[in-house]
C-alpha cells in the first residue's frame, strides 16, 4: 500500500474542469481509483453523471483511454475491450500489461446493467467493475433505483401524506456478486482513501473479474450542504449502514470496524431525503431501518468471523 | 482455383468467418442463425481460428462487446436474427455513429410478434435507417461472397461503417447448395491486416470514445455519417471489381436479369430473386418480355441507378417481404417509387407484400404477379397499388 505522500506525487489521471456539481463524490472516487495502479488503465463507463460531466465533446477530462457506449452495457463493452486486448496480445500486436476498469452508477449496475454485469463476471473477463453508488438515478433527476434505501424520498418514491418514501429495502448487490464466485468483491467509501485505493489495487491485481461498490454521496439527490460529502461517506461507514469489507476467493474480511457504532440517525439526519422520517408519524420507520442495519451488521460480522 | 463444396448458407458464412479469422467474435445463439455460432465455436475449440470468442449472455451484450472490441482496435464480428437484432437495436445505431467497421451476418427471420422463426425481412428492414450498410444475398454463394467483400467495404477509410450481410432464414441458411469457396490463403490476403484508427488500446495516445455530443457538434457528426454512406457506393463497386478478379464472380449494387428489353419487371431481394429468375426464363420462352431487378445493396440505396434501370418499363412490381404498417406499402416499394419520381417514362408501379413469417412463395405466385403486370401494361390501369400475395382474405 502506497503512502499518502507517495500517492500525492502521482499524476492525477482525471483533470479538473469537468462539470460535476460542487461537492460531487464521484470525481474523488475516480481520482482514488486511478491512483491505485501503475499499469496503463483503459476505462469504460455507463451513461450517467460520470460520463455526462467528464466528456462533453470536444472536451474530455480523461487522461486515460475511455469508452462510453450506453447505459446498461458498461460491463459488456469493457468485456469486448478486454477480449480485444487478449486477442491482440496473443497475436503479438500488444505487449504491455493493461488494466481495465468499468464504471457504472447504481442505476446502470443494480438495475438496467445488471444482466450485462452478471454476464461479464460469469465469463471471467480480467476487469474490475466499480459501481459508484449514489443510491438513485441522479442524472435524470433523483428517481428511485433498487439501490435506493428504504424510506428515501425520491422523485419516483416521493414522501407524501400516504407515503414515507421508498417502501423496499435496497438490493444487496455486493452479496449478489459474491454469489457469482468471482475472485474479488468489495465495498468501499471515498472517506477511507486508503481502503478504496488498496481495494482497487487488489481488484486489478487478481486474475479474472473483480467487483466493487463504492458509496457516493450526492449533494442534489441526498440534499445536504456541498462540503459534507466526505463526512457523509464516513458516517455511512461509522453507522454500519455501509460496512467496509472484502470477499477474497469467498473469504469474508471486515476491513474497517468502527470503534463506536453510531446510531443510523446520525447518517440520516444530515440528509433532507430522509427529513420526513423524523416526523412523529414515521418514527416506527426509523426504528425499522435501525433494526435492519443491526441485523445486516450482525450477519456480516458472523461471515467475517468477528465478534459483535 | 476455388474449392467446390456443398454447403448451407450458415455453413458457408461460418467458413467465411473462419477464413477471415477475426480478432474478436461476440455472439449469442438465435434461430436460424444458431449454426453460425455453433460452427464457429467448433473452429475455436479445434484451433482453426485464434479468435477471442466471447459467449455473451444476450444480443444486447453481443453488440456492446463487439463495439468495445472494435473500439479497442480489433477486427470484430457478430451475427444474429430477428429478435436478436431487435434486442441489439440501441447499440446497432451506436456502432454506426462510432464509425466502427463491424461485419454482421443477419439471417433474416420474422420479427415477433406473433413469434415465428421463419424468413421475412422485417428484422433488417426495421434497421434500414440505423446507419449500417445492408447487403442482401440470393443464395449461400452470395452470402459468402458478400461477407468477404463486407470486410473490405467496412474498413475502407472513406467508409468506416458497419455492414450487415443478410440471407433468408432457412431458405438459404439451412438449404444445401453447391458453391465455391476461395482458398484460405487467398481470403487472408484479401482481408489483409487490419489497421485501426485511434484504437483505445493505444494507451500512449489516449482517446475518449463515445463522448456526450450536444447541439454544438452533433449535427456535423451525423452529417459526416451520412456522407460516409454516400462514399460507400463507389467503394462497394470498387471492392466488387476487385473481388471479381479474385473469384470470377461479379457483383453490382443490383443485378439486372433480362431487364434490358423487358416491358414488365419485378424488383426483389434475397432468395425470391432466384425463384423469379426461373419464372422470367419460362415467360421469355412464351415470348413475354419479363425481367427482374434484384437489389443487392439496400443501404446505401441506389436510387438513381434503379430509376435508370427501370425507366421506360411499362409496369413494375416491387416485392416486399415485410410490411411497414404505414397503411400505404412495404418499405422497398416506398424507396423504389420515390426513386422514380419526376423521371420521364416512369413505369406504373405496384407493391406486393409476400412471404411474411416464412409463407412459401412459389413460381405460381411470381407468375401471377407478372400476369398482373402484363394486364397493367396492356390497359395502363392500376386497379390497386398494394396486394398481399397468396393471403387468405
Amino acid at each position: 500500500m502506497a503512502t499518502l505522500k507517495e500517492l500525492s506525487n502521482k499524476e492525477v489521471l482525471v483533470s479538473p474542469g469537468h462539470r460535476a456539481c460542487a461537492g460531487c463524490g464521484f470525481p474523488v472516487i475516480i481520482k482514488q481509483a486511478l491512483l491505485a495502479t501503475d499499469n496503463p488503465v483503459v476505462v469504460g463507463c455507463a451513461t450517467g453523471c460520470m460520463e455526462v460531466c467528464t466528456t462533453i465533446y470536444p472536451y474530455t477530462a480523461w487522461k486515460v483511454p475511455f469508452i462510453h457506449n450506453a447505459f446498461e452495457n458498461s460491463a459488456a463493452t469493457v468485456s469486448g475491450v478486454e477480449a480485444a486486448y487478449r486477442s491482440l496480445k496473443r497475436r503479438g500486436k500488444i505487449d504491455k500489461k493493461i488494466d481495465f476498469i468499468a464504471f457504472g452508477g447504481d442505476g446502470g449496475t443494480y438495475d438496467i446493467g445488471f444482466q450485462s454485469l452478471s454476464g461479464a463476471m460469469e465469463r471471467g473477463h480480467d476487469m474490475l467493475y466499480i459501481c459508484y453508488d449514489n443510491q438513485a438515478y441522479m442524472n435524470t433527476g433523483i428517481q428511485r433505483s433498487s439501490a435506493t434505501p428504504r424510506g428515501a424520498n425520491t422523485t419516483t418514491s416521493p414522501a407524501g401524506s400516504e407515503s414515507y418514501g421508498k417502501k423496499q429495502y435496497r438490493k444487496n448487490l455486493t452479496e449478489v456478486m459474491v454469489a457469482h464466485g468471482i475472485p474479488y468483491v468489495a465495498q468501499s467509501s471515498p472517506a477511507m482513501w486508503n481502503d478504496l485505493v488498496s481495494k482497487v489495487n487488489k481488484g486489478l491485481a487478481v486474475e479474472g473479474p473483480a467487483f466493487m461498490t463504492v458509496i457516493q454521496p450526492c449533494v442534489l439527490g441526498w440534499k445536504y450542504p456541498s462540503d459534507q460529502t466526505i463526512e457523509l461517506a464516513r458516517l455511512a461507514v461509522d453507522t454500519c449502514f455501509w460496512p467496509l469489507y472484502e470477499v477474497v476467493e469467498g473469504e469474508y474480511k471486515l476491513t474497517y470496524k468502527p470503534k463506536e457504532k453510531k446510531p443510523l440517525t446520525d447518517f440520516l439526519r444530515k440528509q433532507d431525503r430522509f427529513r420526513h422520517l423524523f416526523k412523529p408519524e414515521n418514527e416506527h420507520i426509523l426504528a425499522e431501518l435501525q433494526a435492519e442495519v443491526d441485523r445486516e451488521w450482525a450477519v456480516l460480522l458472523a461471515k467475517c468471523g468477528e465478534q459483535a | 482455383m476455388s474449392i467446390r463444396v456443398a454447403k448451407t448458407g450458415n455453413e458457408a458464412v461460418a467458413e467465411g468467418m473462419r477464413q477471415i479469422n477475426p480478432d474478436v467474435v461476440a455472439a449469442y445463439p438465435i434461430t436460424p442463425q444458431t449454426e453460425i455460432v455453433q460452427i464457429f465455436s467448433s473452429f475455436v475449440a479445434n484451433g482453426k481460428v485464434d479468435t477471442e470468442f466471447v459467449t455473451v449472455e444476450s444480443e444486447h451484450s453481443a453488440m456492446s462487446a463487439t463495439v468495445g472490441a472494435a473500439s479497442a482496435g480489433a477486427r470484430a464480428m457478430t451475427a444474429t436474427s430477428a429478435n436478436g437484432l431487435a434486442l441489439m437495436w440501441e447499440i446497432v445505431y451506436i456502432a454506426a455513429s462510432m464509425r466502427l467497421p463491424i461485419v454482421m451476418p443477419v439471417v433474416n427471420r420474422a420479427l415477433s410478434g406473433p413469434i415465428n422463426i421463419h424468413c421475412d425481412h422485417s428484422d433488417t428492414m426495421g434497421a434500414r435507417d440505423s446507419g449500417w450498410i445492408q447487403i442482401f444475398s440470393e443464395n449461400a454463394q452470395e452470402a459468402y461472397d458478400n461477407l468477404l467483400q463486407a470486410v473490405r467495404i467496412a474498413e475502407n477509410k472513406n467508409v468506416l461503417l458497419p455492414v450487415m450481410v443478410t440471407m433468408d432464414g432457412f431458405i438459404i441458411s439451412h438449404a444445401m447448395e453447391v458453391m465455391h469457396l476461395l482458398e484460405d490463403e487467398k481470403v487472408k490476403q484479401w482481408v489483409g491486416e487490419y489497421v485501426p484508427e485511434n484504437p483505445l488500446l493505444d494507451v500512449d495516445n489516449p482517446v475518449t470514445v463515445g463522448p456526450l455530443d450536444l447541439y454544438d457538434w452533433n449535427m456535423e457528426h451525423k452529417r459526416q455519417q451520412a456522407e460516409a454512406m454516400v462514399q460507400a457506393k463507389p467503394v462497394i463497386l470498387e471492392v466488387a471489381r476487385n473481388y471479381a478478379k479474385l473469384s470470377g464472380r461479379e457483383y453490382g449494387l443490383f443485378e439486372e436479369y433480362m431487364l434490358d428489353d423487358a416491358e414488365i419487371a419485378i424488383v426483389a431481394l434475397g432468395s425470391t430473386a432466384g425463384t423469379a429468375k426461373e419464372v422470367v426464363k419460362a415467360l421469355r420462352a412464351d415470348g413475354v418480355k419479363a425481367g427482374l431487378l434484384k437489389v443487392r445493396v439496400f443501404r446505401p440505396f441506389p436510387a438513381c441507378e434503379i430509376a435508370r434501370a427501370l425507366q421506360g418499363k411499362k409496369a413494375v412490381a416491387v416485392m416486399d417481404r415485410s410490411d411497414s404498417f404505414n397503411a400505404v406499402s412495404g418499405p422497398v416499394f416506398a424507396e423504389v417509387r420515390s426513386a422514380m419520381y419526376g423521371i420521364e417514362n416512369a413505369p406504373a408501379i405496384v407493391d406486393y407484400i409476400y412471404g411474411i413469417g416464412g409463407r412459401d412463395v412459389t413460381m405460381d405466385h411470381i407468375r401471377s404477379v407478372y400476369d398482373d403486370l402484363a394486364k397493367i401494361a396492356k390497359t395502363g390501369q392500376v386497379e390497386r397499388t398494394l396486394t398481399y400475395l397468396g393471403i387468405r382474405e
